[in-house]
């Protein structure tokens, strides 16, 4: 039992597992609640309580945690007026959505023993999927097959464009796939990472004086590697929201 | 996919016999434990759970973008365009008020200009008055010098004519007595005529 216990303290990948809470199965698909669904409606209620409390008051002047909100509003806002303009706008909610869903999903995983939704692959490449999504059915909608003059960069030469617009289509179609491993990947990575040396800073611990001598360096390697982490986890957040403002560019303006 | 061998070997000893797993998961914890509870496929790659992680995400997503989009984020606007607008209405009056004091300030300055014009016109006229005094008293002195001038200088004149009209007498008078002392006889119309004609 003792065994299974340290193997489970040090082992990287543990803190990946999904376990079922309220087993579903609807036509031999698994529905079921489990602790990745919950971290999910962890992340939203977190997310969504915050902004909505800290605004109650509605302050003229804001306290603290109503600039926090205020300022991620603004955040978002002027990231998306620069990338897409002010016709991107009418996608704020979703870009907004989508930052807050991500940011506090990364920064609940740095909670010890907390389940990081974003670092499963299927759960970022939902998100892409998306955000990809909208921004065909919107650039399809509003500049209907025009939507295609996208893979035709404006200032290439027509002698050039059958070239370019192969590169083009593919870089299109890697966009969900570059998006969503980006976040997975960096999450998965980072939190592996602070696991191994967590791992180190025990099983050194369990030699003796001098493993306690030599566990420093990793506890002071974890120690950074957690404010590192914090990091990975806004940047993380602030560029899947980028990008999607980038991408949204696209349905918004059409050919560039 | 590729660790489902490595799964495969570690499901028998787990499953049959206790202490056979105990003696490896010392030495070699870390896998054999992973693989022995789960299916051991990395969790992530599970295609298992994806059904279940696609429908929860999409739920709980589609209410957290219904929240933000209905509740928060309608108010963060309000609340930021309250701002704005107050920001502006107050620097719009802060603005006004700018002007105002400009205009006073101008209007100060105006009186000011003015009241020092019309300081210097005083003054001039002041001034201008006291020169004219000046000169009317300096010529008013002057004209009574002038006259008391002339004045004198008629009685130097009317006392010199008498001292000379005295002059010819005293003159006739000396010629007699010197004429006399000499022992002739004083004729007294031409030692008269003799002083007229040296006289004159």
């Amino acid at each position: 039992m003792e065994e299974q216990g340290v193997a489970v303290a040090n082992d990287p990948i543990h803190q990946f597992q999904i376990s079922r809470l309220v087993p579903i199965e609807v036509g031999g698909l698994d529905f079921s609640f489990t602790n990745s669904s919950l971290f999910m409606a962890l992340t939203v209620a977190t997310a969504g309580a915050f902004l909505f409390m800290s605004t109650t008051s509605r302050g003229l002047i804001p306290g603290r945690l109503q600039s926090v909100s205020e300022m991620s509003y603004e955040f978002i806002a002027g990231m998306l007026r620069d990338s897409a303009g002010s016709g991107g706008m009418k996608f704020f909610p979703m870009v907004f959505s989508l930052f807050m869903f991500v940011l506090v999903a990364n920064l609940l995983g740095m909670f010890p023993y907390f389940f990081t939704v974003t670092s499963h692959i299927i759960v970022t490449f939902v998100l892409a999927l998306f955000v990809i999504l909208t921004v065909m059915i919107y650039g399809f909608a509003k500049h209907g097959l025009g939507f295609f003059g996208i893979f035709v960069p404006s200032g290439v030469p027509a002698a050039l464009a059958p070239v370019v617009a192969p590169i083009e289509v593919i870089s299109f179609l890697s966009r969900p796939i570059s998006l969503s491993v980006r976040l997975f990947a960096n999450m998965l990575a980072g939190h592996i990472t602070l696991k191994v040396f967590a791992g180190f800073v025990t099983s050194l611990g369990a030699l003796g004086a001098w493993g306690i001598g030599g566990a420093i360096l990793p506890l002071l390697m974890t120690v950074a590697l957690t404010g590192l982490e914090f990091l990975v986890a806004f940047l993380q957040a602030y560029v899947f929201a980028i990008l999607t403002c980038m991408y949204l560019n696209d349905a918004v303006h059409g050919a560039h | 996919m590729f660790v489902a061998p490595a799964f495969a070997q570690e499901q028998a000893p787990d499953t049959n016999s206790e202490p056979l797993t105990q003696t490896p998961a010392i030495t070699d914890g870390t896998t054999s434990h992973t693989e022995a509870e789960h299916t051991g496929v990395f969790p992530p790659f599970e295609t298992t759970f994806f059904p279940s992680q696609i429908l929860w995400l999409a739920i709980i997503f589609g209410l957290f973008y219904l929240f933000l989009n209905k509740v928060v984020l309608p108010r963060l606007g309000h609340i930021l365009e309250v701002r704005r607008d107050r920001i502006a209405q107050d620097l719009d009056t802060a603005a006004r008020m700018k002007e105002e004091a400009d205009a006073a300030v101008a209007a100060y300055e105006q009186e000011l200009a003015d009241a020092r014009a019309k300081a210097n016109v005083i003054g001039q006229e002041a001034r201008d008055r006291a020169k004219a005094e000046a000169e009317a008293s300096r010529r008013a002195t002057e004209a009574g010098l002038d006259t008391r001038l002339a004045e004198a200088e008629s009685r130097i004149a009317s006392i010199k004519n008498a001292a000379m009209a005295d002059v010819g007498v005293i003159a006739e008078e000396t010629a007699i007595a010197i004429v006399e002392a000499l022992g002739g006889r004083a004729d007294g119309a031409a030692i008269a005529s003799a002083v007229a004609a040296e006289r004159s």
